[in-house]
């Protein structure tokens, strides 16, 4: 048997060095369809927003309507609960920051950053503590001190626009991404 | 080599004998005769769904068979996907606001009205196009006894789907052969097994008015409400077809790498 | 051969390894040195095609039952599900379902070629065995698999099959009743052929192992038959082998893949698109392509308890076929009466499997499947006995080759 040249050790290389990366390539892209079937499927990104009708809610009313699986907090603020909420001193808060994620992430947590339009509170609805779902406060059956909601796992209270006040909670109630198809509708996500 | 000739005899015996089976099945005036050869734009390795004929064929499908019809494993929001009819999502949204899906219980927990009639809410994307009939009992009562089957997969259900339901609905109004009994309550369709179909022939000529103009023969309806239906057993089609084709380019290109590195790794030891 | 290990851990974390489990030496001695007879042809590229075709029905089965539902209520519609709005679900269910039928080709194939080059006789005889073994698990475990999507064969299918216990005389009710969990195929059959459908892959895994194992001891056979006499006769699995396989399975990708993207549902029947019902039968009932040949045989005799045995009988009777033969010499290269002989049982084969996809009152110009599938079986046993022992003892070989490296004598 001959020995073979460098010419042939060479071309011998390229090949093995094609195959290997073919075969990389090969590997790849073989792996996507298996790691992308675990994201959320077309069912799950049809349900990824809800429309909400507002007609049906009254003045110092709320809904709670599910949206990605979570309770979606819908209220219709009075003036007084609007007036409580913009004489707060936001630097004295235990969250200065607004949690909307539809204006920039270091908004500060003013009454105004917290909403669209001031009579419509939206709120995901998950206590940013461990994620039970708050109990709203009522003239009635009063929750917490701060005329918001009061989460009976730990005892966070949150006030009239969703803040963070006393309580282990380290963030605001997160306003969710949201617009006004109309004045009597929104779609949230 | 020597055994060539007998394997090429016995394939050859095998092939006349089926042939001759299913002619001599067909003659008999019972069976159903095989479908029409009718061409469709999906068909072939580079196959597409034509989008026109996609639309109309969900306005056939929505205006006259979706009456007894379910589709139940297609989505609203399925109509704006890709490789599909090519609906915009508003489109799509408007379609489904006119469907009524029965509705989740009331404030008060009931599901029907007054009337006693099921309450309803428009359609949404993330809904499935719902049942023309509550149940399958139902279903039955209103099609003397028969049960209109769900149309999602029909295509891939019926061996050569869609001549065969192109056959189906472009089949009726023939004679029957001389002594054959059409059963009462059902209607004549050659291309059905039995002959004997319980469906009344539910396509005409201008069944629909096309929103593209297009002149709505009977032929023309079932042309494209097969390829409707064709779309709805198969959404991932356009898509698979068209990975097929990237997918097999580079494993050509694959085998010829790995070829030439066999065949330089052998060289020294032959 | 197995002969002692030429491995010599070279970096730090290789000595740590292999002082605690030597893994590395294991890869090294059966996949990179191993001594692997140099004429190998490409009949031979099947075995590692089959390891393959494991893996990837594995993989692709765990990432369907993240999204599967084994209720017989929602099964169907699940299966719907993954084809329509699972992320390539499409793409992962093809690939499983036309999976299975490359499996079954390429055992087909392995099979065949062990049986043309006599790589079941001594010493290999086990290997052969848990050869039919891993056969048998996969049969068990693609008819499981095929009840899952709970259409119309699926149903149907199952129901035959399980019916094939009830022809066991006393107990057979009992066993069949047991099997379902009910008083007929449903959903508490469905739950457990899902569990059993998960569980036997990875049984099959494990008796490929031991397959392998007991493959490493004496060594590959090869298609002269004879044994490796020296080094020369043999080279390295790795490169050459590992190239050689890797090869010939793209080739089989590209074949694989002509069936997943363009004709996905040809091994499948229109009927399983329809959802299962109870209460009507289809009108033909067929197993996957696959199984048609002991369809065939089991239709062929009018007795329902000797159909099921004789069923039972023609894949167990494999495993005796390292003592059937009685030849002294191993391939079929220098037998050249067994050489035909395996041609016709290949082609019964493929007959038997024809016989099996038709309805039971069919008939080729005028005679009965019935009766050739009947004269088909009548080949099918008989190729095993008498056949396999008579041409072993009145067979004249043609002479055999010195060695693998000098094939042609007086060289």
């Amino acid at each position: 048997m001959t020995a073979a040249t460098a010419d042939d050790a060479t071309r011998r290389d390229f090949l093995y060095v094609a195959s290997g990366a073919m075969g990389a390539v090969g590997v790849a892209a073989v792996a996507w369809p298996f790691i992308d079937q675990m994201n959320p499927s077309s069912a799950a990104l049809a349900l990824s927003s809800v429309e909400v009708p507002l007609d049906s809610i009254q003045v110092g009313q709320g809904i709670t309507v599910k949206w990605r699986g979570q309770p979606l907090f819908v209220r219709r603020r009075t003036p007084a609960e609007i007036a409580e909420s913009k004489a707060v001193d936001v630097a004295a808060l235990p969250d200065p920051l607004a949690r909307n994620l539809n204006i920039a992430d270091t908004a500060p947590a003013t009454d105004a950053d917290r909403v669209i339009k001031p009579e419509w509170l939206v709120l995901k609805g998950v206590c940013t503590h461990l994620g039970c779902t708050p109990t709203i406060s009522t003239p009635a059956a009063p929750e917490g001190e701060y005329g918001g909601w009061l989460c009976h796992c730990h005892g966070s209270q949150y006030d009239t626009a969703g803040r963070i006040r006393k309580g282990p909670a380290p963030q605001n109630l997160e306003v969710p991404p949201y617009a006004f198809l109309s004045d009597t509708r929104i779609k949230v996500g | 080599m020597k055994h060539f000739p007998l394997r090429l005899a016995l394939g050859l015996s095998l092939a006349f004998g089926v042939s001759t089976a299913a002619l001599a099945q067909a003659a008999d005036n019972s069976h159903r005769l095989p479908p029409k050869k009718e061409e469709f734009s999906f068909e072939g390795p580079f196959g597409t769904y034509d989008r026109g004929a996609l639309q109309r064929g969900f306005q056939v499908y929505k205006e006259v068979c979706g009456a007894c019809h379910a589709l139940q494993h297609v989505a609203f929001h399925n109509l704006a996907e890709r490789g599909g009819p090519g609906f915009t999502e508003a489109q799509a949204k408007g379609i489904a606001a006119g469907y009524k899906i029965p509705a989740e219980p009331n404030d008060k927990g009931e599901t029907t009205d007054d009337k006693g009639e099921r309450l309803t809410r428009p359609g949404i994307l993330a809904d499935y196009f719902p049942s023309p009939f509550p149940n399958e009992n139902a279903a039955r009562a209103n099609n003397g006894g028969a049960l209109p089957p769900d149309l999602s997969m029909i295509i891939k259900a019926r061996e050569a789907g869609p001549n065969y339901v192109y056959s189906i609905l472009t089949g009726f109004h023939q004679t029957p052969p001389h002594g054959f009994a059409v059963t009462k309550d059902k209607y004549y369709n050659p291309y059905f097994e039995g002959r004997n179909i319980g469906m009344p022939p539910p396509l005409q000529a201008n069944s629909v008015t096309y929103n593209d103009g297009t002149k709505a023969t009977v032929e023309q309806e079932a042309h494209d409400v097969v390829t409707f239906l064709a779309w709805a057993s198969e959404p991932k089609m356009e898509e698979r077809k068209q990975m097929g084709f990237s997918v097999l380019i580079f494993l050509i290109a694959f085998a010829g790498v790995l070829f030439a590195a066999k065949k330089k790794l052998w060289a020294d030891v032959h | 051969m197995s002969g002692p290990s030429t491995y010599t851990p070279k970096s730090g974390i290789e000595k740590w390894l292999d002082q605690r489990l030597p893994l590395p030496r294991l890869m090294h001695d059966t996949i990179h040195t191993f001594p692997t007879p140099k004429n190998l042809n490409w009949w031979y590229v099947f075995g590692g095609i089959l390891t393959f075709c494991l893996v990837t029905q594995i993989v692709t089965g765990i990432v369907l039952a993240m999204h599967y539902k084994p209720d017989a209520t929602l099964a169907f519609g699940s299966v719907e599900k993954i084809m329509r709005e699972v992320n390539y679900g499409w793409l992962i269910r093809y690939i499983h379902a036309n999976g299975a039928s490359m499996f079954f080709l390429a055992v087909y194939i392995h099979m065949f070629r062990g049986l043309y080059y006599g790589s079941y006789k001594a010493p290999r005889e086990l290997i052969w065995i848990i050869g039919v073994l891993i056969y048998v698990l996969m049969t068990a475990t693609a008819f499981f698999g095929y009840v899952l999507p709970w259409g119309q064969m699926s149903f149907w299918g199952a129901t035959v099959i399980t019916n094939f216990f009830t022809a066991i005389p006393l107990i057979g009710t009992h066993i069949a009743t047991w099997l379902w969990g009910d008083f007929a195929v449903g959903d508490a059959t469905l739950n457990r052929f899902f569990s059993l459908h998960y569980l036997l892959p990875f049984v099959i895994a494990g008796v490929v192992g031991l397959h392998i194992w007991a493959l490493h001891v004496p060594g590959n056979n090869n298609p002269l038959g004879i044994d490796v006499k020296s080094p020369q006769d043999t080279v390295p699995f790795h490169p050459y082998y590992t190239v050689k396989d890797a090869f010939g399975l793209v080739v089989f990708l590209i074949f694989f893949a002509l069936f997943v993207f363009y004709a996905p549902e040809f091994f499948g029947n229109p009927d399983n698109a329809i959802e299962a019902n109870p209460l009507v039968t289809p009108p033909e009932i067929v197993p996957e392509w696959y199984l048609l040949p002991f369809y065939a045989i089991l239709r062929s005799i009018p007795n329902k308890l000797l159909g099921v045995i004789a069923l039972g009988a023609a894949i167990l009777i494999l495993a005796f076929i390292p003592w059937l033969d009685t030849s002294r010499v191993r391939s079929c290269r220098f037998r050249p009466t067994m050489k035909w002989l395996f041609w016709f049982f290949a082609i019964d084969c493929v007959i038997l499997g024809y016989c099996g996809s038709q309805p039971v009152d069919a008939a080729i110009a005028g005679i009965s499947l019935v009766w050739i599938a009947r004269a088909g079986a009548l080949y099918y046993f008989g190729f095993f006995f008498p056949i396999m022992p008579l041409v072993g003892i009145f067979e004249t070989p043609k002479p055999l080759p010195a060695s693998i490296s000098q094939p042609v004598l007086g060289e």
